[in-house]
């Protein structure tokens, strides 16, 4: 019997919500109690059960820790499993993203702070810097943002293993398609308010989050800006006409449908609660020409906030739609966004979400 | 001359990563030593407390402390500090965090 699994990686640990028919939830945890888990990802390639999540411990510092059998039990390497060369005089901080990737099954990239991108070709177990990035000339002139100077998103494009974007806050897009060798930055429309002379610099902008839809769409929600790209990142349009507001952190494309994104819009980032303090998702299926709220079953009054890694699509058909929030619940919704339902309360802050069906 | 050791004694927190050992003994280099150096020989074989208690430039974690014979050697000259032959080593987790 398949079962669904959500990971939830929170302030203080890491909670595994399981379900065999996405209606009935037990929840196991924590894990690494008092660990942040910023990061995490189901690895379901060649049917695997496989998880992997970033930790930090705030005394004893980042690791990744792995699951074999669905985040049941974990194991960590005696070595550090990511770590700077020694060349670089520079420790890491965090891992803010991991990344299976579709064209390769041993393939998992590390998005880190400091800003940097690691590849691991043996599933996880270990990561090298990747060279092209760090080494950039614009590396320099990347800024923190409020949650730290990460590489915190990798979008690798399936069927193209030489094309990949990665998004860092703060710093904009940049592509390679030399599979990591070189970096261009890939901003243009992609607006940057609070630059007091120029608002569309060829980088540092703080895009939050990029998702990919079926088609090779991208969508980006930025710090003040929701975009599509028609064209791989080359260019960025704004789609933020028919939301609430431009502001927000977590921004997800369907699977299998051309043109449905979800956005999960917050008030502005002077008031990081939802729009009107009504929790709430928007959806479009016009690759966001157009937007509608989808609110039932959610706090009609809340003040919480969602980040940008705590929202998260299964692998299930229909899609499940999952979310977890500051003030630690996590919701699930089985049509697409129309009716919510929750799954986890009185957890600590919720930093990362990812669910998955597993055979 | 007798051989002589030094304890670098492990918080509660690090024992479970080494199958419940509260203290690694370390034999004392008579040359003369440093706390980077006593921890370079008590982590050779426990290699998971290297990164622990160190970041990969060889830095102490700024939230870990390290005594030796009860001195704060983190407020001082750090893993440079000398570590007398026979010493205490008690490492800690700061008290710091919400």
């Amino acid at each position: 019997m398949s079962e669904t699994i959500v990971a939830i990686g929170t302030r203080k640990g890491l909670w595994i919500a399981r379900s065999t028919d996405r209606q009935a939830w037990s929840l196991e945890g924590p894990h690494f109690l008092m660990g942040e888990v910023a990061a995490a990802a189901i690895d379901t390639r060649e049917s695997r059960r496989s998880v992997l999540a970033g930790v930090k411990s705030w005394h004893w510092g980042p690791t990744v820790q792995a699951s074999e059998d669905g985040g049941r039990t974990w194991t960590e390497s005696a070595e550090r499993s990511v770590a700077f060369p020694t060349d670089t005089d520079t420790a890491l901080e965090r891992v803010w993203q991991l990344t299976p990737d579709p064209n390769d099954s041993d393939i998992v990239w590390a998005g880190v702070e400091p800003h940097a991108l690691f590849r691991s070709t043996d599933r996880g177990a270990t990561y090298e810097l990747v060279r092209g990035l760090w080494e950039h000339p614009h590396r320099p002139a990347w800024e923190p943002g409020f949650g730290g100077g990460a590489v915190h998103t990798i979008v690798p494009e399936p069927g193209d293993p030489q094309r990949l974007l990665v998004a860092m806050s703060a710093g904009g897009v940049y592509r390679s398609a030399d599979a990591g060798r070189t970096w261009a930055p890939s901003n243009p429309g992609i607006r940057a308010y609070f630059m007091p002379d120029n608002e569309y610099p060829e980088y540092g902008q703080c895009v939050h989050k990029v998702a990919r839809g079926v088609d090779g769409e991208l969508f980006a929600q930025n710090h003040k800006g929701v975009y599509r790209s028609d064209d791989g990142g080359v260019t960025w349009d704004s789609i933020a006409a028919g939301l609430p507001t431009d502001f927000g952190f977590a921004i997800l494309a369907h699977p299998r449908r051309a043109g449905t994104v979800w956005n999960i819009p917050v008030a502005d980032d002077g008031e990081r609660i939802p729009p009107g303090a009504r929790l709430q998702v928007q959806r479009s299926e016009d690759s966001g020409r157009t937007w509608r709220e989808q609110s039932k079953g959610l706090p009609s009054e809340s003040y919480t906030c969602v980040l940008r890694d705590a929202a998260a699509l299964d692998t299930a058909d229909p899609v499940g739609l999952y979310f977890g929030t500051r003030n630690g619940d996590v919701f699930v919704s089985l049509d697409e966004g129309d009716l919510f339902a929750r799954i986890a309360t009185q957890l600590p802050d919720v930093l990362v979400v990812r669910a998955a069906q597993l055979d | 001359m007798p051989l002589t050791s030094t304890r670098v004694i492990l918080p509660g927190l690090l024992r479970d990563l080494v199958g419940g050992m509260a203290e690694i003994e370390v034999a004392d280099d008579t040359a003369g030593q440093t706390v980077g150096q006593v921890l370079d020989r008590a982590f050779t074989t426990h290699r998971i407390l290297e990164g622990k208690v160190r970041d990969e430039r060889g830095l102490i974690r700024r939230h870990v402390k390290v005594f030796v014979n009860g001195e704060d050697a983190t407020r001082g000259a750090g893993a440079a500090t000398p570590v007398p032959a026979g010493a205490r080593i008690h490492i800690i987790n700061a008290v710091s965090g919400g």
